[in-house]
């Protein structure tokens, strides 16, 4: 067994006491020797949730790198980023990081709330956990939406011309909407500038305060255990947070870590070409992966359904299934009584069949890349 | 008689009116007018056409009337007084006067600034300085007049993409005689030369490419002025849009070996209607190549053709493996689109030494050459650079993997030691 070198020891040592006498560690102390993990057949679902932080990490620490030499206007955006991926040292890397770290943390946020779920992990009383984890999906949706628009290409230029067209039909508010995510009636530098400060610091804010929140009740409240291995009622093999998760979510993170940068190195973010806004739209125009199913909705829905507009009708479909997962603790009564719910069971499997076949359709659709 | 003419003029303007609601939706023809109203309601297809036609003229768009080209009183039902000569009317002009009766119009720079104060004037003048006008004025009704071109009651503005002298149309309406090998028979002039026309660059330019820059007749030939170019001044038609070309040409030796030879500047390399897309290889000394129908094999003229064409060659080939390599980067998603920027330099100084040939300077060729493959040079480095660090990184990727899985495994061993002291009741940290 390798032993720590005695003057590492002697720094830990003096260190640990010099904080002790200013902030007092013993809570913490107290707090990592006593918070434990469930160990049952569905453990490996806890590993999302931290990869997910540790992807946003990644997202946090790239953004600011890349923040030293992006300019966000129409007329520079776009030779900045050229800028950053030929000249600046390892900025392909940076910038290819970002891009391909900000869907694998879409994918895993994904993963970790399909997880939570389908193992009723939102039921009393975890309520408030799911809905902060729901603002912060939410939230990291709008994250790879502003984020799309900033590089200024061609592509990114119409997606964005799409999405907030959507936006734009929203009842009642939809006109006032859209001109405040495009800073006027068409997408221009405006919007550039206003997705940018979205992006770099009004998410941001938002989002570490209901990361905060969230993670203050993940810490609350313990993990939660599947309902089905609770109503077992016997008693759960833990394991103590710190070191055995710990090290085994760093595991996790390293390996994450590999793939980024293989992602990186062989299949780099592509820059496309730069955005002209009297050039007519490409063949082909398709967002991210993870707006797919609801721009392949739009796309099946007719222009009228009787007196309604058929993207409105997209757009009433869309908020309410938000809601819906947004309210989820509170509709599912029975889960609540800690009874077996089969129904939101079968909601679950029936919204991801769902958004999974328009996704395969929408990247099968001709046109398409 | 004036009762059946007043029920003819009911009939006739029931007849207009119905008959201008089914012309084209462009403009109403005018309420009230006689000319318009017989014309359109006797029904005689020897007279309808001008009216049924006017409602698309550009001239009834501006106001101008039937009686302001005819004379004659429009309102006047009764066609005695109407169309009453001693009143002015003139009726279908005879050919040779209508320069002269558009000319009261377009040639008077005062009445013509009422419209539009930058509409030229001199096109009657110009028109007798042609051809056409020569010989009409020589008595020869067999030539174009102003209505030949332009049409008649149907006369729409030159912008107007229907008009006939839209630019796309024009050779369609020139060929509508010098086409025509029955009707220009007894004339010195080809009719093989639209056919020619249609086979070239210029023409695919204007009908493929929709560049209405691209010249067709009139653009060489004049309008109004039309008149074949001459030996002399082909090389200045050519010039107008060719302008580099034609002052190396001028400054060049051809020019006078040309002249002595009665060769014609430009058509004697190039062709004249049915110009083609050139090609580097037109210079040479290969079969293919034009400089060898006149320069013999020992000649200076054959070595400075041969010269040229290395120096062409030899940048043309530095831009193709520059280019190769960049795309090559650009397929493997390295960012060289700066690099692909920069070599644009090089392919102007093709363009430019492809100019520069008509100077016949082997040394200017060659300095413009030099400095295109210096600039190709520069950019296959950045491309090969942009190789050589993709293969960097794909080092770079390997190491980081492996030491990433190193201190993965160290993980697992630990975590393995962890378990196994926890299961055994012995603390984790071997140092606490």
């Amino acid at each position: 067994m390798v032993r720590r070198p005695k003057v590492l020891a002697d720094v830990t040592t003096t260190l640990t006491a010099w904080l002790d006498a200013r902030i007092d560690l013993a809570a913490l102390r107290a707090l990592i020797r006593h918070k434990v993990v469930p160990v049952h057949r569905q453990t490996i679902w806890y590993y999302f949730g931290g990869m997910t932080l540790f992807l946003f990490g990644i997202q946090v620490a790239t953004g600011i790198l890349l923040v030293l030499y992006y300019r966000p206007s129409a007329e520079e955006a776009f030779e900045s980023v050229q800028f950053i991926m030929a000249e600046v040292e390892f900025g392909w890397l940076i910038r290819s990081i970002h891009a391909w770290s900000a869907n694998l943390m879409i994918a895993t946020l994904l993963i970790h709330l399909l997880s939570v779920y389908f193992t009723q992990a939102y039921r009393t009383p975890r309520e408030l956990t799911w809905v902060s984890g729901v603002v912060l999906f939410g939230l990291a949706l709008v994250f790879g939406f502003s984020g799309y628009l900033l590089p200024w290409n061609t592509l990114a230029f119409f997606a964005t011309k799409v999405g907030t067209d959507v936006a734009g039909q929203v009842p009642l508010v939809g006109h006032l909407l859209l001109r405040i995510l495009r800073g006027g009636d068409d997408v221009t530098g405006a919007t550039l500038s206003r997705f940018y400060a979205i992006h770099v610091a009004i998410l941001p804010l938002v989002t570490f305060g209901v990361l905060g929140l969230h993670l203050f009740l993940v810490q609350k409240q313990g993990m939660s255990v599947p309902a089905d291995v609770e109503r077992r009622g016997q008693p759960l093999r833990t394991m103590p947070f710190v070191p055995n998760f710990v090290l085994r979510d760093v595991v996790g993170w390293l390996a994450a870590l590999a793939v980024l940068a293989a992602l990186a190195a062989y299949v780099p973010w592509e820059l496309g070409v730069k955005a002209d806004p009297f050039a007519p739209a490409p063949a082909g125009i398709r967002p991210e992966w993870y707006f797919m199913s609801m721009f392949q909705t739009l796309k099946y829905l007719p222009a009228k359904l009787g007196p309604i507009d058929g993207e409105l009708l997209g757009v009433v479909a869309f908020t309410l299934g938000g809601l819906f997962l947004l309210l989820v603790p509170f509709l599912d009564r029975r889960s609540a009584r800690g009874e077996p719910s089969p129904l939101f069971c079968w909601i679950g499997v029936g919204l991801v069949t769902y958004v999974a076949v328009l996704t395969l359709l929408g990247y099968a659709a001709p046109g398409g890349n | 008689m004036g009762a059946v003419w007043r029920v003819l003029v009911l009939l006739g303007t029931m007849g207009s009116t119905l008959g201008s609601a089914g012309v084209a939706a462009a403009q109403a023809l005018p309420e009230g007018n006689m000319c318009v109203a017989c014309h359109n309601g006797i029904g005689d297809p020897r007279v309808t056409p001008p009216a049924e036609k006017f409602a698309q003229d550009v001239h009834l768009a501006k106001g101008i009337l039937c009686q302001d080209c005819h004379g004659g009183d429009p309102t006047s039902p009764d066609p005695a007084r109407a169309m009453d000569r001693a009143k002015g009317f003139v009726g279908k002009p005879k050919r040779q006067a209508i320069p002269a009766l558009c000319g009261r119009c377009h040639s008077d720079a005062a009445y013509m600034k009422t419209f539009n104060p930058t509409l030229r004037v001199d096109q009657v003048q110009e028109y007798l300085t042609s051809v056409h006008g020569k010989r009409l004025k020589a008595g020869d009704a067999k030539v174009a007049t102003c209505i030949d071109c332009h049409d008649v009651h149907q006369i729409r503005a030159i912008k107007d993409q229907q008009a006939w002298t839209y630019p796309i149309k024009v050779v369609d309406t020139c060929g509508r005689c010098h086409g025509d090998a029955a009707y220009m028979a007894g004339r010195t002039v080809a009719t093989d030369v639209l056919d020619e026309y249609k086979k070239s660059v210029h023409y695919e330019a204007l009908t493929t490419k929709g560049d209405l820059a691209a010249p067709t007749c009139n653009v060489c030939h004049g309008n109004h002025g039309a008149v074949p170019p001459g030996v002399e001044s082909v090389a200045n038609v050519c010039g107008t849009c060719h302008g580099v070309t034609a002052e190396m040409f001028n400054r060049g030796p051809h020019k006078v070996a040309f002249a002595a030879m009665g060769l014609t500047p430009c058509v004697a390399c190039h062709g004249n209607h049915a110009v083609q897309r050139t090609s580097d290889t037109l210079v040479g000394t290969d079969e293919k190549a034009i400089c060898v129908s006149c320069h013999d094999t020992n000649s200076v003229g054959f070595k400075q053709a041969g010269a040229m064409r290395t120096s062409l060659d030899g940048l043309r080939e530095a831009i193709r493996r520059a280019t190769a390599v960049l795309e090559q980067a650009e397929r493997a998603g390295m960012e060289v689109s700066q690099a692909k920027f920069e070599l644009r330099g090089a392919t102007d100084a093709l363009l430019k030494t492809r100019a520069a040939i008509h100077l016949v300077d082997p040394v200017a060729i060659q300095t413009l050459t030099d400095e295109g493959n210096q600039i190709a040079a520069r950019a296959h480095a950045k491309g090969v650079t942009a190789l050589e660090d993709l293969a960097f990184r794909h080092r770079g990727l390997w190491v980081s993997v492996g030491l990433i899985v190193l201190v993965i495994g160290g993980l697992v061993l630990k975590i393995r030691d962890v378990d196994r002291r926890q299961a055994s009741g012995r603390p984790t940290d071997p140092q606490a």
